[in-house]
């Protein structure tokens, strides 16, 4: 009988050498974070003279302290006397843009493939051929913005949401899965007296919703991420959603403070400010990743 | 007589069609109704732009009404291709495109192959979770990072971020200043995109891995083919259809250059060498006003990338490959 695991010397190396260049690899990735959020918990003083060896020194005790671990640049982002409330009024924003933004997109992605996903409905080929279109072939910022700016959306949270109500690629994806549902289920409902409607919210959304978490997931982190739509979209300052906040406390430096009083935010208040942008992605991220392989596999498009 | 026969037949089967198509609405009326939303929104934010591209052909700036707006033939596109910046656009476009296709495009490819050799899985679950983290961050954060790596200090007695530190100390130069060198620029966004997306773009192929089937490799074991071997003359050829379609969908875009990554990225130093369409547009256009003149070389730009898929997806049909369409 042939054993699989016999190996050769050869074998063994080429096991050692992936192994050692894929964790060198996985850290790279990840090492960029460890060094911010060790970076937001230290002392100005140490990240200004020390940023080489930052990472053996915050635990160490320090002349005067305990050590060089410290929570005042979170006291400082959150300070109401200072830039907590544009910072606490940002994440509200972005929080509810994506919370609002995310349910507009898998209401207008789920109804719209499950229409599509009907292979004999008149009219449903040409539809897709106009979507497929818009992949290939798109009138481009200006003309979008126009049409944006007509509708009385410029300078709205609608005009942040609403141009970017369906992702064509996702939109494809779930109309594959929903065509890929046995379609015996939907005729047993329709004989019970369900209507199409009926069929589409009592059957096919409830058997697909690990797909709608892992597209919920990428519309979502899509609307906390976009800073391109507050860019081109918004133009008081007091609307802007975190990541504009975000870039504009990170950019800020001495030469932009008018006030000599003033000084420039911290680098310990940079670096909190990017964690706490970057935490609530990756705290729902490990949740939804095992979805992720389904969620994107492209397959053919079906006729 | 006869013809008059048949004409009434075919008008009747002409009846009868109509009314089963008819019934055939009539029945399907609420999948119409599933589907009103989604078309409303291609109708109203794809198909209606498209039909914006129209500026491009007028003198049309911010505050004027688009009726009023005179025509002018091809004089936005003239104005564009005589003007200096345009072969900039063009060298920056194709230098931060083609570098990203050569030294980007093979990566998850590679990094696919590699953690499909990876046999303990619980290791390639952990090592996939932590690759693919970077896709979810955003990009505003990317690029602050990087700022942070890259300062220059402040004052003379504080240090700069960690790879300009590590570059004075290796190159022995206590001037290295790498955001204040132009072309650097096109390094820091393939490094930045090759972070990013590296471990996120391995999913396709580790898919189109896990369809190999396993009974090419038993054979090629009682063949005596080490791991090496299976690598390269079953596991790559195998998933040439999907790199194949995956290069075709990557030339369509072979103009798009990351908008929000440059425009993050562009200062007054590096803007000689960040300036692409993308951020020309939004300048002129968004910034500027000028609508017509904006409109037209994002219009130049999505015509270039109609040709590039199809030359990209003819050309795979030729060797051999099934193309996209």
């Amino acid at each position: 009988m042939l054993s699989i695991k016999r190996r050769t010397v050869g074998d063994l190396i080429w096991d050692v050498v992936i192994y050692i260049i894929l964790t060198f690899l996985a850290l790279i990735m990840v090492i960029p974070f460890i060094y911010v959020i060790v970076a937001s918990f230290a002392r100005e003083s140490l990240i200004q003279i020390t940023s080489m060896d930052l990472f053996w020194k915050i635990f160490q005790p320090m002349a005067g302290h305990p050590n060089g671990f410290t929570l005042a640049a979170y006291k400082e982002v959150f300070d109401m006397s200072g830039m907590g409330m544009q910072v606490l009024r940002s994440l509200g924003i972005s929080i509810c843009v994506t919370v609002v933004g995310t349910i507009i997109n898998l209401f207008c992605s789920t109804t719209m493939a499950y229409g599509l996903s009907r292979s004999d409905l008149i009219g449903k080929k040409a539809l897709m051929n106009i979507v497929l279109f818009t992949m290939v072939f798109s009138g481009g910022m200006i003309p979008t913005f126009i049409v944006v700016k007509s509708l009385g959306m410029y300078d709205t949270y609608a005009a942040l949401i609403l141009p970017g109500a369906i992702s064509a690629y996702n939109m494809i994806i779930i109309r594959n899965f929903f065509m890929d549902l046995p379609a015996g289920l939907e005729e047993a409902a329709s004989i019970d007296g369900c209507t199409d409607i009926g069929i589409f919210v009592k059957i096919a959304l409830p058997l697909s919703l690990p797909m709608l978490a892992t597209f919920g997931l990428f519309y979502a982190v899509g609307h906390w991420n976009n800073y391109f739509g507050a860019l081109l979209y918004l133009d008081d300052s007091a609307k802007y959603p975190f990541q504009l906040v975000l870039r504009n406390i990170v950019n800020q430096s001495a030469a932009d403070i008018d006030n000599l009083d003033d000084l420039p935010p911290s680098d310990t208040l940079k670096m909190a400010v990017i964690v706490i942008g970057t935490v609530p992605i990756l705290i729902v991220y490990p949740f939804l990743q095992k979805h992720f392989a389904a969620g994107v596999m492209t397959g053919a498009i079906k006729g | 007589m006869a013809k008059t026969q048949k004409a009434a037949l075919s008008a009747q089967d002409k009846a009868a069609a109509k009314a089963k198509t008819w019934t055939k609405l009539k029945r399907d009326k609420w999948m119409y109704l599933l589907l009103l939303p989604g078309t409303l929104y291609f109708i109203i934010f794809k198909i209606i732009p498209m039909w914006g591209v129209l500026i491009a052909f007028k003198d049309y700036f911010a505050g004027v009404s688009f009726l009023k707006a005179p025509w002018i033939g091809f004089d936005n596109f003239i104005d564009f291709f005589s003007d200096v910046s345009f072969w900039q656009l063009l060298r920056n476009t194709l230098i931060i495109s083609l570098m990203n296709l050569i030294f980007f495009f093979p990566l998850p490819i590679i990094l696919a192959l590699l953690l499909n050799e990876i046999r303990v899985q619980w290791y390639k679950k952990a090592l996939q979770t932590l690759v693919y983290v970077p896709h979810f961050v955003s990009m505003v954060v990317v690029t602050s990072i990087t700022f942070m790596l890259l300062k220059t200090p402040a004052m003379e007695s504080a240090t700069g971020g960690i790879i300009t530190e590590l570059a004075r100390k290796l190159t022995g130069n206590p001037d290295v200043n790498i955001l204040a060198n132009g072309p650097a620029i096109y390094w820091i966004l393939l490094l930045q995109s090759i972070w990013k997306e590296t471990g996120w773009g391995t999913i396709i192929f580790l898919a189109a891995i896990a369809g190999v089937d396993v009974e090419q490799y038993e054979a090629a074991i009682v063949d005596g083919a080490s791991r090496f071997q299976q690598l390269i003359y079953i596991t790559f050829p195998a998933i040439m259809g999907t790199i194949v379609t995956m290069f075709i969908l990557r030339m369509g875009s072979v103009l798009d250059t990351g908008f929000e990554q440059i425009i993050l990225m562009q200062n007054a130093i590096n803007r000689e060498y960040s300036e692409t369409f993308d951020t020309y547009v939004y300048q002129y256009g968004r910034v500027e006003g000028n609508y017509g003149y904006s409109t037209a070389v994002g219009l130049f730009k999505s015509i270039i990338s109609i040709i590039c898929i199809q030359t990209a997806n003819r050309a795979a049909k030729k060797a051999g490959q099934t193309g996209l369409f």
